[in-house]
């Protein structure tokens, strides 16, 4: 069944073409990685199809629902979820309160303007849980802004999680930590997506072996253009795109 | 998670400077309360016009210290609260409850248009729109001479709280007695409220939408609602606290709405300490103290306010309350 389509987006900046006639379809139960070089367009792409860009041209649809209709917030409604490139936390407030703010919005709570939080028991339920699926539990009371760039990489994904999202996009979630972090976090982030029964992931990614040992499909792109869309095995197979996105043969 | 257990994660710590927290505004409240057996009248009828700035000041903390958005024209709402009890006590409608609850609702009906277009906007220009509203509306009040009595202002006469016939008291018993435990219970009462209010799904909303906006949307926070709900409320608070801070000058007068007056609250909210949930209470009865003190001993009061201005924010960034904030001294 199909989550998310994007039909020949184009997308300008000034003259400046980042993505050029982007079709693609996302359906239940794929792990997506976009790769691509630098300035490919990949970010651009994920920003368009999670209605943080407009399309200068060509039409993105969300379970049917036209993007250009939808701000973050309905989305969020919708069941769609993303992460930043950069770490984006919530420096003040403490780790269980970042994944409490989605955890609000994912029970339609946020209304309740004079009922006391501390004693809402479905709140930190999800919470803990949500804490507990990503290594988070005893760093709950720790302001965000004092954790390790790897844990705040995960609560940044782990805040989008307690959203209970039918699909997350994730724009380079392992970027800007060690190589045992990276592991870790993927592991921890497909296993969370399998008991969250989150239905599809897209992620924007750098690192090949996280792509090709996590992913099943992979969307090249180059120059604002998809270069290849397939399995991993029919992704090393194309000797073209692994020169020129991968940059090895 | 029950509070037992939320408690029980605490550091041993934390828990005992969570602890005094609470005790410290309960013995300052009950000081507040003494006040007027403590001191002489001048003292009573100041500390009435602070619990006044108090109440105005909490609302415009819910828009800073927890919005994330400074209002340099929160003195406009304490100029609705003033002139709403003066249209009303010229109508010979004397009972405060009446005052206040028109006062508020009037609150809110300027607030939702300004709000409106006010919160579309972030950072300096939401403060610079709000100090042209309240400006516009100085010079309304300024200029528009038979409605609102113009540089004159109107008089506000001594209404009469919960029916009470105070007729045949002076207005300094009426305000250091009845009329000053009844701002005292409001000022409780309205406490209490704001704690709710920040304490709820909806203040840790406002607080997501100050520390990143753009996560707070994705997470699902209509920031766009969230930030006009603490518009109004910060409007109603202010414009009660208005009530009140004119009721003993007897006077609703343009300069309420005027830049000087907003930069006075924000000056108000610096000192206390806008990170703290009572800093602005503090803040409010400093201020109102320092600045009857000093006026006494010099001319030149203004500037000494400015170095102590200049102090505050350099040395002490979280006010005065952030010297005293135990739960930090604790902590570490």
């Amino acid at each position: 069944m199909t989550i998310l389509r994007a039909i020949e987006v184009r997308k300008f900046f000034g003259a400046f073409c980042a993505l050029d006639g982007v079709s693609l379809v996302i359906g239940e139960g794929e792990h997506v990685s976009i790769i691509g070089p630098n300035g490919a367009g990949k970010t651009t792409l994920v920003n368009v199809l999670t209605g943080l860009l407009r399309p200068s041209a060509g039409t993105v649809s969300f379970k049917g629902h036209d993007m250009d209709r939808l701000d973050p917030l309905r989305l969020s409604r919708l069941g769609m979820a993303r992460s930043f490139q950069l770490v984006n936390i919530f420096p003040q407030l403490s780790v269980r309160e970042t994944i409490a703010v989605a955890a609000i919005s994912s029970l339609g709570m946020g209304g309740r303007a004079f009922a006391p939080l501390r004693n809402n028991r479905s709140v930190w339920e999800i919470v803990e849980r949500v804490a507990g699926l990503f290594g988070l539990a005893g760093k709950l009371n720790q302001p965000a802004r004092s954790l390790s760039q790897g844990d705040k990489k995960l609560l940044d994904v782990a805040s989008a999680f307690a959203l209970n999202p039918e699909i997350i996009l994730l724009d380079e979630p392992t970027s800007g930590v060690s190589t045992a972090e990276k592991t870790t976090i993927m592991q921890v982030l497909v296993r969370a997506a399998k008991e969250t029964g989150i239905k599809a992931i897209i992620q924007v990614e750098h690192d090949m072996d996280i792509v090709f040992g996590y992913s099943s499909r992979i969307i090249a792109v180059h120059n604002g253009k998809i270069l290849a869309d397939g399995t991993p095995e029919m992704i090393r197979a194309r000797k073209d795109v692994m020169a020129t996105v991968v940059g090895r043969p | 998670m029950s509070v037992a257990s939320l408690n029980a994660s605490l550091p041993a710590t934390s828990r005992h400077g969570a602890r005094l927290v609470y005790v410290v505004p309960l013995v300052g409240a009950l000081i507040i309360a003494a006040f007027p057996y403590m001191a002489g009248p001048h003292y009573a009828i100041l500390m009435f016009s602070a619990m006044g700035f108090a109440i105005a000041l909490m609302g415009l903390n819910l828009l800073f210290g927890f919005t994330g958005l400074l209002s340099f024209g929160h003195a406009m709402f304490l100029a609705v609260g003033a002139y709403t009890a003066a249209y009303l006590t010229s109508a010979k409608m004397m009972t405060l409850e009446v005052i206040l609850l028109t006062a508020a609702v009037a609150a809110v009906v300027v607030a939702v248009p300004i709000g409106l277009l006010c919160i579309r906007y972030v950072k300096i220009y939401f403060s610079m729109l709000t100090l042209a509203f309240s400006m516009l509306l100085y010079s309304f009040l300024f200029k528009f001479y038979p409605i609102t009595g113009g540089d004159e202002g109107l008089r506000i006469r001594l209404p009469a709280p919960l029916l009470i016939d105070l007729s045949k008291l002076d207005t300094v018993t009426i305000l250091t007695g009845p009329m000053y435990f009844y701002v005292f219970g409001m000022l409780v009462v309205l406490t209490f409220l704001m704690w709710r209010l920040t304490h709820s799904a909806f203040g840790l909303g406002l607080r997501a939408i100050r520390e990143n906006e753009q996560k707070a949307q994705y997470l699902g926070v209509n920031v766009q609602r969230y930030r006009l709900l603490a518009f109004i409320i910060a409007g109603a608070y202010g414009a009660l606290g208005g009530v009140i801070v004119a009721i003993p000058v007897g006077l609703a007068e343009p300069s309420l709405a005027y830049w000087v007056q907003s930069g006075n609250l924000v000056f108000m909210l610096l000192l206390g300490g806008y990170t703290n949930f009572f800093g602005p209470v503090l803040g409010a009865i400093v201020f109102i103290f320092f600045q009857d003190q000093l006026m006494s001993y010099t001319e030149y009061w203004r500037l000494t306010f400015g170095v102590l201005l200049a102090v505050v924010v350099i040395f002490f960034p979280n006010g005065l309350m952030g010297v005293v904030d135990l739960r930090r001294v604790w902590s570490t």
